[in-house]
């Protein structure tokens, strides 16, 4: 009997800090996102309506609202299809390929996952840069020295977003690509070499055994690069461009900073916070149900 | 028939190194410019920027440190850091332990609860975090919840839980119960068989943890730049700062230092324990 009860006590002894500090600052935010964003809220003042779904309402006539999601679903679907391309085929050439300094690549490519967002952009900003000095603008103007003007990447409206969806995948693409090496290299060599008696080149090899083998990897890890991909892409133009230039960078998690800090509306920012949140959770779950595949026999 | 495949296959392998060394290259040459250019003068930017720095220009460096005051950053991110992660394996641990060896009621929901967890993202919680925070202050009238550095580790070990209690969790149940259930045996009570006994075991899962959250924590900047202000900031935040400085100033030099400050850490670090980290990684298989 004794023994139980101590049993007992360690066991909520153990789990209570860990409990509390996650509700405390996990749970408990998160449902208040959904609920402030019930509220006509101004903020500093102490004026809290509830206005019911009204804040959705007016999210959906709000056209930087518009734009900035617009902006967001460009981003996360040109940085997963390039990001994952690449990465697939970098990680199967390491695997299957002998290739001299295979390491030394590995340990190359995994850098930009190491380096903080801020430190990302300040690179970018040098890259990007619009003056001669900028590494970008520098190499370009070598092969066209006389009639060149300098490119405005960050500061021209067409060209901004494609060259945060280029710091984007530079970030990313180490970062899966050694995720895949792992699983590809748990790919059991025999058949490879059964395919390549059969006549199997490699293309073949790569479509036949090699993708279906990581297929459910590639799955989890979709899943998770889209939801990343909405995270990272907020916290990079954030300190890129601050969704600049005049929004046409702006991504949605963006704006819900700029409803709460700079216009101190609290409940209309949570909103967008409640429809992203949502929206990402139906995007995975929609990306989840599409590629599935009867899984394979061996 | 065999002479053009063997072309076929060597033009394939060029084209590989081709693509791989590019790769490489736009990972090497933006990074070894920001170490360069943090040696150089000021009036060497206005030059040609491939050229090699004149010398060895260290006040660049001084500068950043005392004039954007990144030494007194430095030291808010290595407190922060190593606080964060102390709270967060001494929470996590217990925790982890009990629900991965432990029958008890409430369990699943608690399991669940963590789980749930993962995928919550301190960007969209943020704002309530920093509200509530400020709540807490202005009810008790004190100014204490809001730019301080122990309350920002607490938030970093808080958001970090999930993750942990997963990756620790799952190890744990991967270890065999004779060890545990010896000690028991001997008179060893539960916290003694808990610290003396499991937690050792566990030292592979815990470095991965140390290592991931090292670079989540050292490398974060949305919680420190709403939570924390003025002096209290920690480099990222600090960082962004100079650079938006910089900008106006064209102080580059000193912001190239900056830059090399923050990333110099974690890269020491990578190239310590890279092979842990690259195969630690697939232990947890996720990311935030």
């Amino acid at each position: 009997m004794n023994k139980t009860k101590e049993k007992r006590r360690f066991i909520w002894i153990c789990l209570a800090p860990a409990t509390i500090l996650f509700t405390v600052f996990m749970i408990i935010p998160t449902i208040n996102v959904f609920w402030m964003s019930t509220l006509k809220w101004g903020g500093l003042s102490a004026n809290k309506t509830f206005v019911g779904f009204n804040n959705f309402i007016t999210a959906f006539q709000d056209m930087n609202f518009i734009h900035a999601l617009q902006n967001t679903i460009l981003i996360i679907a040109v940085v997963t299809v390039i990001t994952m391309a690449l990465a697939i085929i970098f990680a199967s050439i390491l695997v299957r390929e002998k290739i001299k300094g295979q390491n030394f690549f590995r340990i190359i490519f995994y850098i930009p996952n190491i380096l903080s967002v801020v430190v990302i952009s300040s690179i970018f900003g040098a890259i990007y840069d619009s003056s001669n000095n900028g590494l970008l603008n520098s190499m370009i103007s070598l092969f066209k020295p006389e009639t060149w003007e300098t490119i405005q990447f960050l500061g021209n409206q067409d060209i901004v977003l494609y060259a945060v969806i280029g710091a984007l995948v530079w970030q990313a693409i180490g970062y899966y690509m050694v995720m895949y090496m792992a699983s590809m290299s748990s790919i059991p060599e025999h058949l490879y070499e059964s395919a390549s008696l059969d006549g199997a080149g490699k293309f073949r090899q790569f479509f036949s055994i090699t993708l279906p083998m990581i297929w459910d990897n590639i799955r989890t890890t979709l899943t998770f690069f889209v939801i990343s991909t909405i995270n990272i892409s907020f916290l990079l133009v954030n300190a890129l461009t601050s969704g600049g230039p005049d929004g046409a960078s702006q991504t949605v998690l963006g704006y819900i900073y700029k409803q709460a800090y700079n216009n101190a509306s609290y409940g209309y920012g949570m909103a967008i916070a409640a429809i992203v949140f949502i929206f990402s959770f139906v995007l995975s779950f929609i990306l989840n149900k599409s590629t599935e595949r009867d899984p394979i026999e061996l | 028939m065999k002479k053009k495949f063997d072309n076929v296959d060597r033009l394939y392998k060029v084209f590989i190194y081709v693509a791989l060394i590019t790769l490489a290259i736009s990972i090497i040459v933006p990074v070894a410019w920001v170490f360069m250019a943090s040696i150089k003068e000021n009036k060497e930017f206005y030059s040609n920027p491939w050229a090699l720095p004149a010398g060895f220009y260290f006040q660049n460096f001084i500068n950043a440190f005392e004039k954007a005051s990144m030494g007194s950053y430095f030291f808010n991110s290595v407190i922060s850091t190593a606080l964060a992660l102390i709270i967060l394996l001494v929470v996590s641990l217990p925790a982890s332990y009990v629900l991965a060896r432990y029958k008890f009621k409430g369990k699943r929901i608690l399991n669940t609860l963590f789980m749930a967890g993962l995928f919550i993202n301190v960007n969209y919680i943020v704002v309530p975090i920093f509200l509530m925070l400020m709540g807490w202050d202005d009810t008790l009238n004190i100014s204490f919840f809001l730019d301080n550095i122990v309350v920002l580790a607490v938030v970093y070990a808080s958001t970090a839980i999930p993750f942990t209690v997963y990756l620790l969790s799952s190890y744990f149940q991967t270890l065999p119960k004779a060890y545990e259930e010896a000690a028991l045996i001997d008179g060893c009570g539960y916290f003694k068989t808990m610290i003396k006994v499991m937690i050792p075991m566990a030292k592979p899962s815990i470095v991965t943890v140390i290592l991931f959250n090292f670079l989540a924590f050292w490398n974060e900047y949305i919680i420190a730049l709403t939570l924390m202000s003025g002096s209290n900031r920690t480099l990222p935040v600090g960082l962004l700062a100079l650079m938006q400085a910089s900008r106006g100033k064209a102080e580059y030099g000193m912001m190239y230092a900056g830059l090399v400050i923050v990333m110099l850490p974690t890269l020491i670090l990578y190239i310590m324990v890279q092979k842990k980290l690259t195969q630690g990684m697939t232990l947890g298989g996720l990311k935030d």
